[in-house]
């Protein structure tokens, strides 16, 4: 094993003081009791309880959070069937299509992908709104899902599947009672992943939204493009919080899960 | 007749929100623009039949595209678009590796966390990310303050609003992008390699550079790709953190619809935008390719 050196120990602290320095800087003025985002004027908590006054944000709050819902769910069972299409039916016309518009949303740049959905929304006279965004979102995150919960389903032992068969299960009940419980962290992490991709993202948002649609994002990029706020620092510090809890959180299950796992495997090795 | 259903619904789902949406950026971009709602001309009319798709066709033409070359505000917003992709790239590798590697050499116990680490401000929005920056930027902010306070400078720089921003904004905000890759091929590389070229008489740098570099390509170019890529067709930081002369083409094309409402000038500027990024595309897919092979 190599030494652990102080230049390992260096680039580690610099590099993490980089990545996290900012945000602590934004939590930390969030508190702040001066307009004044520069200037230090004693602890206070006033920003947060203007932030609960200001029904704007609460409103675009509220659109964010049903579009994130919506979207992700949708994208999480069309995402899947795509993942368990890719892994599982290697021969039908129009494979390589199918492929090819999977991985294409992934590097396609946002400002396409949002003009091309509004050029369609307008084409086919469809109301921007909020359904305009959860289908925007729901075709980009779907592609997501369905790359995360394929490289479970290629990992995974086909021969479970066919077993289960054999032994008089349809192939939907197959894969309900055998597929799904072992793909479901993948599922939940793709799920996971699409709400976020949801919450966070404002230029194809900005897209298909629209007028009475105005997401969370839309709302803090018209207001930050003024210059910034003590408010906005409020309630970015709200979204780190929940991030980090979600993130924290998630990490454990999984940490738990996998450690039990392991006991049971050897409980039933020791038989 | 479930599979037939497996197989449609995602396909269909694409094709009506994928395909049929980019084929309409594309026939616009060929259309012209007009003073009618939609603002393009000519509309494809289907009950008129054949001779409507005829004139629908003779209809388009490549005008937008040569206006493109016309105006020196594009080929020089695709130009700066691709100096600050690849200048940022190249910055973000130079800040990624040393993390990667500093993971890659921790202690075994240490590494989930500082994967984790990593990771959570991917969960974080971009927004916000980009967002944090305006205030340290500023010309009174945190960081003036703080080099002032040191004496480094003596009047406070103009850092927001230039393309300083834009390249700290995009070296941040895709640093995790840059390290997770690095970390992988770094993690799978067997240690007694290096153990071997020192014992045959390489010093350690120059171990590193034989060795752990050339063995950790794929990440190192997997990670190039995943901040290249995204970074050409940048919208929000150079609006938050660039300046007026910032000159890059997401936020070229935003302004060409949502300010000009010139749509089909706007198509052509996506679709050369297409056109540019299809090259790092393949190779990044060849990348991927290669790599998957080499493992399986």
């Amino acid at each position: 094993m190599r030494r652990f050196s102080w230049f390992n120990a260096t680039s580690l602290t610099l590099g993490f003081a980089f990545l996290y320095l900012p945000m602590v800087i934004l939590v930390i003025y969030s508190f702040n009791a001066s307009k004044l985002v520069t200037v230090w004027a004693g602890f206070s908590t006033k920003w947060y309880a203007e932030l609960i006054r200001n029904e704007a944000f609460l409103d675009a709050a509220w659109v964010t959070l049903r579009v994130a819902v919506f979207s992700s769910t949708l994208a999480t069972i069309l995402g899947t069937m795509a993942a368990y299409v890719l892994v599982r039916a290697n021969r039908f016309p129009g494979r390589t299509l199918f492929s090819g518009m999977i991985y294409a949303p992934l590097v396609m740049p946002e400002v396409i992908t949002g003009l091309s959905l509004l050029l369609l929304f307008i084409g086919i006279g469809l109301d921007r709104g909020v359904l305009t965004i959860v289908l925007a979102h729901t075709t980009f995150s779907m592609c997501y899902v369905s790359v995360v919960v394929s490289s479970r389903l290629t990992s995974f032992d086909k021969s479970l599947e066919e077993a289960a068969q054999d032994l008089g299960c349809s192939p939907f009940d197959a894969f309900r009672l055998v597929t799904l419980p072992i793909i479901a962290p993948a599922v939940i992490s793709g799920w996971l992943l699409a709400f976020t991709l949801s919450l966070d993202d404002l230029v194809i948002a900005s897209f298909a939204a629209g007028p009475s649609s105005t997401t969370l994002p839309i709302k803090i990029f018209s207001a930050v493009r003024l210059g910034v706020s003590p408010e906005i620092n409020a309630l970015s510090t709200i979204m780190i919080a929940i991030v980090t809890v979600g993130v924290i959180s998630a990490s454990l299950i999984s940490k738990r899960a996998a450690v039990r796992q392991e006991a049971e495997t050897r409980n039933a090795e020791r038989g | 007749m479930r599979r037939l259903i497996l197989i449609a619904v995602p396909y269909l789902w694409l094709l009506a929100l994928f395909l049929v949406p980019f084929l309409i950026v594309l026939k616009i971009s060929l259309s012209d623009i007009a003073l009618s709602i939609p603002p393009y001309t000519p509309q494809l009319d289907l009950s008129e039949g054949w001779a409507g798709f005829r004139a629908f066709l003779s209809g388009l033409d490549f005008e937008n595209f040569a206006f493109l070359t016309t105006d020196d505000l594009y080929w020089k917003a695709y130009l700066s678009s691709l100096q600050i992709a690849l200048l940022s790239t190249v910055m973000t590798l130079l800040c990624g590796f040393p993390i990667a590697y500093g993971i890659a050499r921790a202690p075994h116990e240490w590494r989930p966390t500082l994967l984790m680490l990593v990771i959570l401000p991917f969960w974080t929005s971009f927004l916000i990310r980009v967002y944090a920056w305006m205030g340290i930027l500023n010309t009174e902010g945190l960081l003036n303050q703080f080099l002032l306070f040191l004496g480094v400078i003596s009047e406070p720089l103009t850092i927001l609003n230039t393309n300083t921003a834009v390249y700290i904004g995009i070296v941040y905000t895709y640093l995790p992008f840059m390290i997770l890759p690095i970390y992988a091929a770094l993690e799978k590389m067997d240690e007694s390699l290096l153990e071997a070229a020192e014992d045959l008489g390489c010093s350690r740098v120059s171990a590193f550079w034989l060795v752990t570099v050339p063995l950790s390509k794929s990440g190192i170019v997997a990670g190039c790709f995943l901040v290249f890529i995204p970074a050409l067709g940048e919208f929000v930081i150079p609006s938050l953190l660039g300046g007026s002369q910032t000159l890059m083409i997401g936020k070229v094309l935003w302004e060409e619809f949502f300010s000009n409402r010139d749509w089909p000038v706007a198509s052509a500027v996506a679709i050369v935008l297409l056109l540019i990024l299809i090259v790092p595309i393949i190779l990044f897919q060849r990348n991927q390719q290669l790599q998957r092979e080499a493992e399986g």
